[in-house]
């Protein structure tokens, strides 16, 4: 096994009063993608927050490989629309780049042509293929995305996925992401960790969703629109699918839009 | 008549000299949303007015203490719970108040409120001047030198983190600058009209700018341009200088927010 990029050991986080994650233990290797599964309140943002260091644990040890460059792609990015901010100067944010070092980030990260609009009149995937390219500008060993393509509809958010895929080929880096979208989680996952305070269980995408711990968080019903979409992709584009795999797509799409309208709310 | 020249020219340049500071960071007041904690802070500084008479130690002092403590004590509890606006109504009110009874209580000493609470620009002197453009001086060198820093904590407070920066030190700092300020606005424009000087310069600023640099030093002409057209009308008009000098401001606001509106209304 490969000398890990960042290993945690019996690591406890409290936020006030209350436990947010207690004894996780867990190495992230090179080159992987380790998706992070579990209901709300579970703490996996907390465990990314404090990854790139914005928590302090509370116990336990966060060990760094030297020299560990992190790309960090936030949940979400509120810009108060009072804040001027081109694409290109929020990419020199904190430390100034170069105009190469910047126009090849947003061409990896498929935002060739955003550099001069303003950060405010981006749509929710450009906001999110620019997020993603400033992740890329110190030419990280691991990428850590936060629900990345929360607010963004199934294509937009496939797209997403699709970069972040060819991202890790051209880099060579480590994926670690927090995902609802559980189909992508189990085509696109080397290990999937579910977590619900602790790590309830971990492995292969296969593995863990045949877990009994990953069932008792997720319920049944979950489990069946995984195996649907599972199911989904060993057949090519069937327009005579089940029944009830539609009605689970409509769900979660319907999820998809509701979210859109709520991000718009606050932009 | 020199004499009259030479109070003109003091008060222009306690002018520019607030707002060579005050617009800058009031770029950061309004990127963050903290107008009313500017105006709280502003507020709260009279009460440093009457207990610097009391102790009789300069006013300066007694204004940037209690300024300090107001910024510090709203940071503290502003990260537990507290809901900030009503935190911040009662502090600031609370303090404005207990400073008002406490002036009225000092004995012997008749003091003019009204020049604390619209400000004298025309009584500034030389020593007055000196700390005004030494406390500007050195906000402007805070924000300078940390600029990045401070801008990418007020974007995303897990983005500065993750680069290695304290969003509560950067915090730390704007609070810190922010009763400097006030401090040294006391005597041209007064607690009432501090975070007039600045919000008003920063918010007109903001549709004709494209980065926070270009938002930044637009502010700055809008507030300079504002404090030397105020002195002159305040001086033709016989007007209250302070008040005048907000009043230019809020009127250059309006020409750029009509001609904001006309610029979006003939691009579509």
């Amino acid at each position: 096994m490969p000398q890990p990029l960042i290993s945690l050991k019996d690591v406890c986080v409290h936020i006030g009063a209350k436990v947010a994650l207690h004894d996780v233990t867990l190495d992230l290797v090179p080159g992987e993608i380790v998706t992070i599964v579990g209901p709300n309140g579970s703490g996996k943002s907390t465990l990314l927050r404090t990854l790139v260091g914005a928590i302090k644990p509370t116990g336990g040890t966060i060990t760094k490989a030297p020299n560990l460059r992190i790309g960090y792609v936030p949940q979400k990015l509120h810009i108060d629309p009072t804040l001027p901010l081109t694409v290109r100067r929020f990419l020199s944010l904190p430390r100034r780049v170069t105009d190469a070092v910047a126009a090849k980030a947003l061409t990896d990260a498929g935002a060739g042509d955003l550099a001069k609009r303003q950060m405010t009149a981006l749509s929710g995937g450009q906001f999110q293929r620019v997020l993603l390219a400033r992740a890329l500008l110190n030419n990280p060993h691991i990428l850590i995305l936060d629900e990345a393509t929360q607010g963004l509809d199934q294509p937009g958010s496939a797209d997403f996925y699709a970069q972040i895929e060819q991202v890790r080929q051209q880099f060579g880096c480590a994926v670690l992401m927090v995902s609802h979208e559980l189909h992508v989680v189990m085509a696109a996952s080397d290990r999937v960790i579910c977590l619900n305070g602790h790590i309830c269980c971990e492995g292969a995408p296969e593995t863990v969703a045949s877990a009994p711990e990953y069932r008792a968080l997720f319920g049944s019903g979950t489990h069946g629109a995984l195996a649907l979409y599972r199911h989904q992709h060993s057949h090519t584009h069937d327009e005579s699918c089940a029944h009830e795999h539609t009605h689970d797509h409509d769900q979660s799409h319907d999820d998809a839009s509701h979210d859109a309208i709520a991000h718009e709310e606050h932009p | 008549m020199s004499l009259l020249d030479d109070f003109m020219i003091r008060a222009t340049l306690a002018g520019l000299g607030v707002v060579m500071a005050a617009a800058p960071l009031g770029c950061f007041v309004v990127w963050r949303r903290m107008a009313y904690f500017g105006d709280a802070t502003a507020h709260a500084s009279i009460l440093g007015v009457a207990l610097a008479l009391a102790f009789n130690v300069s006013i300066f002092g007694g204004v940037l203490s209690v300024a300090l403590i107001m910024a510090l004590t709203v940071s503290a509890l502003g990260g537990r719970g507290y809901a900030m606006d009503t935190l911040l109504g009662v502090m600031a009110h609370s303090s404005l108040a207990f400073g008002l009874v406490a002036v009225s209580l000092i004995d012997g000493v008749r003091i003019d409120l009204m020049a604390y609470l619209f400000g004298d620009i025309l009584a500034v002197g030389r020593m007055d001047l000196l700390v005004i453009w030494g406390g500007a001086a050195l906000v402007l060198l805070l924000l300078l030198t940390r600029w990045s820093a401070l801008l990418t904590a007020t974007l995303n407070p897990d983005l500065a983190s993750a680069a290695g920066i304290s969003p509560r030190r950067e915090q730390l700092i704007l609070s810190l600058a922010l009763a400097m300020v006030v401090a040294v606005a006391i005597k041209v424009v007064g607690v009432l009209l501090i975070a007039a000087m600045l919000l008003i310069p920063a918010a007109a600023a903001r549709p004709f700018a494209r980065t926070p640099e270009r938002m930044a030093v637009l502010a700055v002409g809008i507030g300079m341009v504002s404090v030397l057209a105020g002195i002159q009308l305040a001086f033709h008009f016989d007007t209250p200088t302070g008040p005048t000098i907000v009043c230019v401001a809020a009127v250059l606001f309006c020409a750029a927010s009509v001609a904001d509106l006309l610029k979006k209304g003939s691009a579509r």
